[in-house]
């Protein structure tokens, strides 16, 4: 029972509009796994799909041996959080409202929060490094200071995989490391399964166990950094000329730009 | 560490709730109390109570009370549908099922003659029945394919909405003279109640709802950071949203039947508690019933006094009163 995803023949879309096309893999317990793939390639779509928000037209996605749908919703929150890029934020709730909301699947009718309630969201505050901030309006934050929000409203959700759609793609540097330590030391420490779709092909390889690589609506290639970093299936992926380094210091592959070059 | 950090957030929390609360009920008692004092007629309070000033001391007080459930049902339909549709201007007659009520009313009006006590008992009937249809209407026509995306609910209650209220306009074109002055004075709102009945049917829904949609409050919360965000906190997002939606058009359909159109209150109540309390709906619910139920005993007063003996509808004050007031807390909100 280590494999927290089974995914199958996936096809799935929008009326009208298939954007995944077939599509299986499978994900073990506390794996750190990547997405990649150019615009449009049909990642954010995987997600949604993973995660409930889409209807697969065909095939399936499981956990263990149960397909997600037959999961009763408040359950399933209970094992998968997710945590979207940047919501648009129309009511200014403070951090810990935010993070209350986590709690959401365990909470039932007019009770207010419990022991339990409290110490999950201490945990994820903690974990989060978000302490500091959170009184404040989430609309007076900085990017970074919310998705570090974000994650501990998905960990209080106490799950067992968190879904990630771009989490770094607003962040300066030193933000984009603290976050991916932050999920890295999840997925290492608290066998946290970690799925992220990552634009950053770099930061992909330094934190990624396995990487998928989509481009319309199928895998292109999957496997370790190493592997999937190959500059002829990137080139042709991403239509984009690129030399591949090895990092001197973790001795994961670096992808370079050449501009100016045409294929 | 951080447990005691975030038991103390929460306590702080509940702590400026409860103070809020408090100073909400006393307010309200004494627009209660100054309700029921003011008026054209002078009460006389010397002992034994005469006929007459019981009958308006009975009069003024169920005047009050239809205020108070109005203004607090209106208020938290406002704050369901403005956290359901994400939209912080979102108010119960934005949504065309206060349209619906009153092409209702119009009709029964204009079928029933003139404004008389027994044509009272059939025209709340009809407002109700005309909001309920409202509701299935919208809601067909927003549905694709068993969903209704959110968009959808609130582009359709608005088309809805406009389509209602030409026909009111349509049909008080065709109207004898007579048939119009009632139209007017129940279109711009009276709370003026003569039947008790009415009065507790109105309650029960209201306070039904209310209490519906508080203990409901997470579910709210969740959908105000979005529907994407709702499915993944583990919302039955489909099914919510129909509970959601029936209860503001049971309450607003309620209070629109029995205190005709008072408009302005659903928007502005939610935003002057949101601004007190925060956005948690736990919260936000309870506070805006009360200060809808103040505000609206406040403006009823004013309009029975203010160009005495003649009664301007309370309608016209709670916009009037409303509107200056909404301007400048947004402008020093917006200058912070």
């Amino acid at each position: 029972m280590m494999t927290q995803f089974e995914i199958n023949m996936l096809v799935s879309g929008y009326p009208g509009k298939t954007v995944i096309n077939g599509i299986s893999f499978s994900m073990r317990k506390g794996e750190f796994l990547g997405i990649i793939g150019p615009n449009g390639a049909g990642k954010s779509t995987l997600l949604k799909t993973m995660s409930r928000v889409l209807r697969p037209s065909s095939g399936s996605v499981k956990m263990g041996l149960r397909d997600i749908f037959s999961i009763p919703v408040k359950e399933f929150a209970r094992s998968v959080a997710f945590v979207s890029s940047d919501p648009s934020i129309v009511f200014p709730f403070t951090g810990l409202e935010v993070i209350m909301m986590g709690r959401f699947p365990y909470l039932r009718m007019f009770a207010s929060e419990s022991r339990q309630d409290i110490e999950a969201v201490s945990r994820a505050v903690e974990t989060a490094d978000c302490a500091g901030i959170i009184s404040r309006p989430i609309d007076n934050m900085s990017a970074g200071e919310r998705q570090r929000i974000l994650i501990a409203k998905a960990l209080a959700q106490e799950p067992e995989a968190i879904i990630l759609d771009e989490p770094t793609s607003h962040l300066d540097i030193s933000h984009q490391v603290q976050v991916l330590d932050i999920l890295k030391d999840l997925s290492v420490n608290k066998r946290i399964s970690i799925i992220a779709v990552l634009h950053d092909l770099n930061l992909a390889a330094e934190y990624c166990d396995r990487l998928l690589l989509m481009d319309d609506g199928v895998i292109v290639s999957s496997g370790t950094p190493s592997d999937v970093l190959d500059y002829a299936t990137i080139e042709k992926v991403y239509k984009t000329v690129v030399v591949i380094r090895e990092n001197p210091v973790s001795g994961k592959p670096f992808v370079l730009l050449a501009p100016g070059l045409k294929r | 560490m951080t447990f005691t950090d975030v038991k103390g957030a929460l306590a702080s929390k509940r702590e400026k709730a409860q103070k809020v609360f408090l100073a909400l009920a006393a307010l309200l008692a004494v627009s209660v109390f100054v309700s029921v004092l003011s008026g054209p007629a002078k009460i006389n309070f010397s002992e034994p109570l005469s006929e007459i000033t019981r009958r308006i001391l009975y009069m003024r007080l169920s005047r009050t009370a239809l205020a108070i459930i109005a203004g607090g049902g209106i208020s938290v339909s406002g704050v369901i549908l403005q956290g359901l549709l994400r939209n912080p201007l979102c108010e119960p007659y934005v949504l065309g099922i206060s349209g619906g009520a009153s092409v209702g009313a119009v009709v029964s009006i204009v079928i029933g003659g003139t404004w008389t006590i027994l044509g009272l008992s059939v025209l709340p009937l009809w407002a109700f029945l005309g909001a309920a249809a409202t509701f299935f209407v919208v809601y067909r026509i927003a549905e694709v394919n068993g969903r209704v995306p959110i968009q959808n609910l609130l582009l359709t209650g608005v088309i809805v909405g406009a389509v209602l209220s030409s026909i009111v306009v349509f049909i008080v074109s065709f109207s004898e003279k007579e048939t119009l002055h009632s139209v007017m004075w129940w279109l711009l709102g009276n709370l003026q109640i003569f039947d008790n009945g009415l009065l507790i049917f109105v309650a029960i829904i209201v306070v039904a709802g209310s209490v519906a949609a508080g203990a409901l409050s997470n579910d709210l919360n969740a959908f105000s950071l979005g529907e994407e965000e709702a499915v993944h906190a583990g919302v039955e997002t489909e099914r919510m949203k129909k509970v959601f939606f029936l209860i503001a058009s049971l309450i607003t359909g309620a209070c629109v039947s029995a205190a005709g159109m008072i408009g302005f209150l659903g928007l502005i109540v939610p935003h002057f508690m949101r601004m007190a309390t925060g956005h948690d709906h736990k919260v936000l619910i309870p506070a805006s019933f009360l200060a809808g139920g103040i505000f609206l005993v406040l403006c009823d007063t004013l309009a029975r006094t203010v160009m005495s003996p003649s009664e301007v509808p309370v309608g016209v004050i709670t916009a009037v009163c409303g509107a200056p007031f909404f301007i400048h807390m947004l402008r020093k909100k917006s200058r912070l």
